[in-house]
């Protein structure tokens, strides 16, 4: 272990100290306090942003070939740090409303982010399963925080006993792709793949993984357990791992196919397409039939994963696909805004006892909140891909990327599923605007804070998107 | 290649068939006096109390997942010990870490109650 190794890992274990010595510190704040430890929360993950930021200097591997740091891992951190702050901010007055504050809620959360961030530095099959599982357990248990709410432990278990047999699947591909190369390091696997000696085997393994991380994605077919989860779970916890959980997975499958699993494009690329049009498909059109927002928008990340997905489709073309994984990089930020403006306006407008989640209670917001109204107008409208707005950048990034790729049928089908997402995106603006009713909204300095930011930050860096897209070639290209 | 393991195999046939052979002379030859108290359950000799199903506290299960904790622990710490001399100071400050973790897991069930029974 030498001061590289450390440095490379810097903000990561930084982050784990935190979150172990909050662990303890909690333990002395009295309950009802526990807005103390949220803060330090927030604190960490604030400190562990800036560290990220600042590791500017060269890039390279570390402890043994296990983790590596470079300017995609150092992107993907960033934005994974800013998930778990407005994790924070959104979980802070939701928590107390909800009558299930306990400052576990906030080491859980940190850890899970660490797991995450692990994730996108791992540069070996060991570590990716470590990370997935770092990240995956603290996620179940937030899952059934609302405890001894039928809904939620129910969501906690589906999620725990799925996510389980899920890792099952990746444990069993990364044994095979072992059994395959000699070898779990990603570079290694590269340099076995390319003498054509892996064979039958490592195709198997690879398609193993991928039904592990098509699972912590929600691909469909593997995405059975998202809206009952997603609906059960705490509205805060559900914003957190909408986001969270997908940027850390396709990471993931970033690396380990743009990467270690490129020479077997000529397997895959149909799979890949097959499961990027299904999803984009079936998470559409099943949205439409949704009346309680929480699996509306469950639905809606689902078929999101879809479009992220296509930017894997590409993956044996060697001059597309860092211009692609960028655009899906790049879909990821705008997801993760989105995401979290969406939730906060539901969390808004949340009551005791899961009220005021049904679309009809969304009636007359146009009226009564005019700005809450206009900020969820704006993250619908994002979601749909419509302008002004971050979605419609991504998509258009998206879709040049796949259409550069020859791949015109999925772009095609892009495009539609779009217009079928527009039926439900738009039903609740025109519910909001149209329809008469008293909905009745909480105000929460961070919570105000979180939708106003990202409903402002969707629509402004949408009318320069350039910088940012730059910024996540620049992170992308660095792989290649 | 599997020959080297013929002695196994005999061994393993050996010691079945010998059992197996106990078992068999005594249901054949051996005399049956059927008490009452011949066939209850053998409960470490004393007298049985209630049915073999009985319930478990459900707290049960808390300790038995602090056990398995620490049981992961000590299968870490022995095979260190072994290997202790050729790790060096590496091998300590790597196992103190490890350690400090646990401990940290440690002194929160302690504080959280989670080693009382009441």
């Amino acid at each position: 272990m030498t001061q590289a190794d450390l440095y490379t890992l810097l903000p990561l274990i930084v982050l784990v100290i935190w979150a172990c010595a909050l662990l303890l510190v909690d333990l002395l704040i009295p309950r009802g306090r526990k807005g103390i430890t949220a803060f330090l929360a927030a604190l960490g993950l604030a400190l562990t942003l800036g560290l990220t930021l600042a590791q500017v200097s060269a890039a390279g591997t570390a402890f043994q070939g296990m983790v590596v740091l470079d300017g995609f891992a150092r992107f993907v951190n960033a934005l994974l740090a800013l998930t778990g702050l407005l994790g924070v901010g959104l979980a802070y007055g939701y928590v107390r409303r909800m009558g299930i504050e306990r400052g576990e809620y906030y080491t859980l959360l940190l850890f899970s982010v660490a797991g995450m961030m692990l994730m996108a530095q791992a540069a070996d099959l060991i570590v990716v399963f470590l990370a997935l599982e770092l990240l995956s357990i603290p996620l179940y248990i937030l899952a059934a925080f609302a405890r001894p709410k039928e809904t939620s432990e129910e969501a906690g278990l589906k999620y725990f006993l799925l996510g389980a047999f899920a890792t099952g699947f990746v444990v069993y591909g990364i044994a095979l792709t072992f059994g395959a190369t000699g070898t779990t390091s990603l570079s290694g696997i590269i340099a076995a793949a390319s003498n054509g000696d892996a064979g039958l085997l490592l195709t198997i393994g690879a398609a193993l993984i991928l039904v592990g991380f098509g699972f912590k994605v929600a691909v469909v077919p593997f995405h059975m357990w998202t809206p009952d989860v997603y609906q059960g779970a705490p509205s805060a916890v559900t914003a957190f791992m909408a986001a969270g959980a997908k940027i850390a997975g396709f990471a993931a499958l970033l690396r380990v196919f743009g990467l270690a699993f490129s020479s077997l494009s000529a397997d895959l690329t149909a799979i890949l397409w097959t499961l990027s049009a299904l999803t984009m498909i079936v998470g559409n059109i099943l949205a439409i039939a949704q009346t309680n927002i929480k699996r509306l928008l469950a639905y809606s990340s689902i078929a999101h994963a879809g479009y992220i997905l296509m930017a894997f489709v590409p993956f044996g073309n060697a001059e597309v696909l860092p211009v692609s994984v960028a655009a899906g990089v790049f879909y990821l930020v705008a997801y993760t805004l989105t995401n979290f403006g969406a939730w906060a306006v539901v969390i808004a407008l949340e009551k005791a006892e899961g009220r005021g989640l049904d679309l009809d209670d969304y009636a007359g917001l146009g009226r009564k909140y005019p700005a809450l109204a206009a900020a969820m107008t704006v993250f619908m409208l994002s979601l749909t891909g419509v302008p002004p707005t971050l979605g419609l950048v991504g998509k258009f990034y998206l879709f040049r990327a796949v259409i550069a790729g020859g791949f015109y049928g999925l772009a095609v089908i892009g495009v539609l599923t779009s217009l079928i997402s527009a039926y439900y995106y738009l039903r609740v603006v025109v519910i909001m605007y149209m329809r008469e009713g008293e909905p009745e909204r909480v105000s929460e300095p961070w919570l105000n804070l979180t939708w106003a930011a990202s409903a402002l930050a969707v629509v402004l860096i949408s009318l320069v998107p350039a910088p940012l897209f730059a910024w996540a070639s620049q992170a992308v290209f660095a792989l290649f | 290649m599997l020959l080297q393991y013929i002695a196994i195999a005999i061994l393993i046939f050996l010691s079945t068939a010998l059992a197996g052979l106990v078992i068999v002379l005594g249901e054949l030859f051996g005399p049956r006096v059927k008490t009452n108290v011949k066939s209850m359950p053998y409960e470490s000799g004393m007298t049985p109390i209630g049915p073999g199903t009985r319930r478990m506290p459900v707290r049960f299960y808390l300790i038995a997942m602090l056990f398995i904790l620490f049981d992961i622990e000590i299968i870490f710490l022995l095979p260190w010990a072994v290997v202790f001399r050729k790790l060096g100071v590496f091998g300590l400050v790597e196992m103190l870490i490890f350690i400090l973790i646990l401990l940290v897991g440690y002194l929160y069930a302690w504080k959280k109650g989670a080693l009382e029974w009441e």
